[in-house]
């Protein structure tokens, strides 16, 4: 029986994982073929794998300018989100007011709006500060866009942590800074460095305010990825290609992070 | 010691700063859409930047739809991060009305305005000003397996009529076999499904709009029209037809899915050369099919360049502009990348180069079908816009997807005809209403 159920865990594990993995695994087949075989019906299945996408997604655009702006840009946003969440989610574990679940809430409810309909809005504060087409700009907007989500993230972590803890500190003389600095974080690594990385994956696959808030300066990879679409004429391998080489680096550092991500999104799941 | 280390960097720094000061490149960003075209005036720009030192070149390339929402941002804030814009015949003479773009003048001497078709210039023009040079130009044509023709038995008449492309369809389709003897666009869209069936409303003697903006589209001309074509597709076309776009056709078409297509004259050049086509020896062409009328039965694009009013590198990016859609240019891509790449569609010259001439056997074809457009007189009945497969107004783009929408719903068979054309009508009859056209 017991046989029984392992063996069904394991085939309905390996199914859910394949089926989630197809799409990613046809493109990267589909980033070696030639634009006809991209796009032949029947699928081809079996053929001579080619390298002209890469080289022509390569001569068209400067693929690690454009990774540089990815990277500064998920990981700036991802350390000012931290910045300003440390903090609050702190104050709205261990010093709650009567309004701080109601403050959640409405935290949670901006992300309910479409980006698009504060679009014009932030295009013309940004015009005003000259912060289209920087990195700086697109820090900003992502930190403030994940916001939200790593403040209740780090809100049910820190929950986990034992009042009992900061307040042994509190008794020993330990400032907040200090509560923060040396008991929480340490505490709640796991979750917070989990938190980061969702972050990151979350800014690096952003696509509507990179694209409409950079030109060629700031553009990170869902920018480059975005040359390769087309209405007209066949690009279907060149798209696979440029989105294999964009996704690369984030499937690097998410296979190296995979056991510290796990753990942090299991933190505090039994009790 | 430590003093002289730092006064020296210092010093070093400040030179360097003058020197990028000395030689400091004015940026011209420029706004595309990604297709070979497009790819080829990339990559021979570097010799434009070799030639204009104080000229650099920023390239922001973008599909279709994203960079009209990104640049119409843009210019309606009046934030200047473009100098140079990829537009088409639909939104120049708009834009040139709201003031977004500047005037095309002073372009040198030898640039030779009048052998731009005028067609095309007309397209880009607004009251008599010219607002952007044209990239390529296009119309639309039926091409067709010539292989397949035969086989039936029958000859396709230089200028075949639908009730021919009827049964021509039904006589190419084999399922077994793959063969469907019809491919059209079916892809929801102002510039996709709406684009091909706006030409076969129009020489089906229907139009968008009546003399006073009312919208026709439940008139019965829009309902024999669209009702043909959806029978045609659902009978010969191929499955999933209401998911084809252009790439989708040309795809079928190349490895050999399809009898007849209609669509866009530059498709002629990719199902002609042997790399991109399967059936390129077998590949022949007739006008664009009509019904009641000939008037608005094929289409008038063009890809141009333009530049924003907003552009704070206007002298730049003129000379640039008036490089890339200049005879050398057309020239150099005959002699660099081959000559049946050469952008068509632009230039009487082009159609008289025998070089051109020889690697296109479409292009006589070509020109009469972009000379013989004429967006002032495509409809059967007078109307009040112009455009042959659009209306030149900037409430068209919404009202034509949603239109498209319904259309595609029928096709797809999850709506009738008569329910489609009802919500169309109400969805233009609104937008009308709302913009103030009508009362």
């Amino acid at each position: 029986m017991r046989a029984n159920n392992t063996l069904r865990t394991t085939v309905l594990g390996w199914a859910v994982a394949l089926l989630m993995f197809f799409p990613i695994g046809w493109m990267a087949l589909t980033a070696f073929k030639t634009e006809l075989q991209a796009v032949s019906t029947p699928p081809v299945l079996f053929f001579k794998p080619t390298l002209e996408n890469f080289a022509a997604v390569f001569e068209r655009g400067d693929y690690l300018k454009f990774t540089l702006n990815s990277v500064l840009v998920s990981f700036g946003s991802t350390f000012l989100a931290l910045a300003l969440a440390v903090p609050a989610a702190y104050r709205m574990v261990f010093h709650p007011t009567p309004r701080t679940g109601s403050t959640l809430l409405w935290m949670l409810s901006t992300k309910m709006m479409p980006p698009v309909g504060v679009l014009v809005p932030i295009y013309l504060l940004f015009r005003d500060a000259g912060l289209l087409d920087t990195v700086t700009g697109l820090v900003i907007v992502y930190a403030l866009m994940n916001l939200p989500i790593v403040v209740w993230m780090l809100y049910t972590y820190f929950k986990d942590v034992p009042r009992e803890i900061l307040e042994a500190g509190r008794v020993d003389g330990a400032s907040a800074w200090q509560e923060v600095q040396i008991l929480l974080l340490p505490l709640a690594w796991p979750g917070i460095a989990s938190t980061g990385l969702l972050n990151v994956i979350l800014a690096w696959n952003e696509a509507f305010w990179s694209l409409n808030l950079t030109t060629s300066k700031a553009a990170p990879l869902t920018a480059f990825i975005a040359a390769f679409s087309s209405p007209e004429g066949l690009f279907w391998a060149k798209l696979s290609a440029a989105s294999l080489l964009a996704i690369a680096p984030i499937l690097v550092v998410g296979w190296f992070s995979q056991k510290q991500l796990v753990r942090g999104l299991t933190f505090g799941a039994v009790k | 010691m430590k003093t002289d280390v730092l006064r020296s960097s210092l010093a070093a720094v400040v030179l360097a700063m003058a020197g990028t000061q000395a030689y400091a490149a004015t940026t011209v960003t420029i706004a595309t859409v990604n297709n070979n075209d497009m790819i080829i005036m990339q990559r021979l720009s570097k010799q434009f930047e070799a030639a204009n030192p104080d000229i650099k070149l920023d390239w922001v390339v973008l599909e279709e739809n994203v960079l009209r929402q990104r640049v119409t941002t843009d210019i309606a804030t009046k934030s200047g991060q473009f100098d140079v814009l990829t537009i088409g015949t639909y939104e120049a003479p708009i834009w040139a009305k709201q003031g977004w773009l500047a005037e095309i003048t002073g372009l040198p001497a030898d640039y030779d305005l009048d052998d731009v078709l005028k067609p095309v210039r007309d397209g880009l023009s607004y009251q008599g000003k010219l607002y952007a040079l044209p990239f390529y130009a296009e119309s639309s044509m039926l091409f067709y397996r010539k292989d397949l023709v035969e086989k039936a038995g029958m000859t396709m008449p230089e200028q075949p009529t639908y009730d021919d492309v009827a049964k021509l369809a039904e006589k190419m389709t084999d399922k077994a076999a793959g063969v469907y003897g019809i491919c059209l666009r079916g892809k929801p869209g102002w510039g996709e499904n709406m684009a091909f069936l706006s030409t076969l409303i129009n020489t089906y003697g229907g139009q968008w709009f009546d003399e006073k903006w009312t919208p026709t589209i439940d008139s019965p001309e829009w309902k024999k029209a669209v009702g043909f074509y959806i029978e045609l597709l659902k009978k010969y076309g191929p499955p999933g037809a209401a998911s084809n776009g252009f790439n989708e056709n040309l795809a079928l078409f190349a490895s050999g899915k399809c009898g007849m297509w209609i669509d866009a004259t530059s498709a002629a050049g990719k199902l002609y050369s042997k790399a991109e086509s399967q059936v390129a020896d077998k590949t022949g062409f007739a006008r664009a099919p009509v019904a009641v009328t000939p008037k608005g039965s094929h289409w008038l694009w063009s890809w141009a360049l333009g530049i924003p009013a907003t552009s704070k590198a206007q002298p730049e990016a003129r000379k640039f502009i008036a490089w890339a859609t200049s005879k050398p240019y057309i020239e150099r891509v005959g002699k660099e990348v081959g000559w049946a790449s050469a952008p068509p569609g632009t230039r009487a010259s082009t159609y008289a180069n025998p070089n051109y001439v020889a690697a296109a056997p479409f292009a006589d074809f070509v020109l009469k079908s972009i000379n013989e457009a004429n967006p002032n007189d495509a409809t059967l009945k007078k109307v009040p816009y112009t455009g042959v497969q659009y209306v030149g107004i900037p409430e068209f783009q919404s009202i034509g997807t949603q239109v498209g929408q319904a259309i595609a719903g029928a096709l797809a068979g999850t709506t009738s005809l008569d329910d489609a054309l009802k919500v169309g009508q109400a969805a233009a009859t609104r937008a009308m209403r709302q913009a103030g056209y009508l009362k």
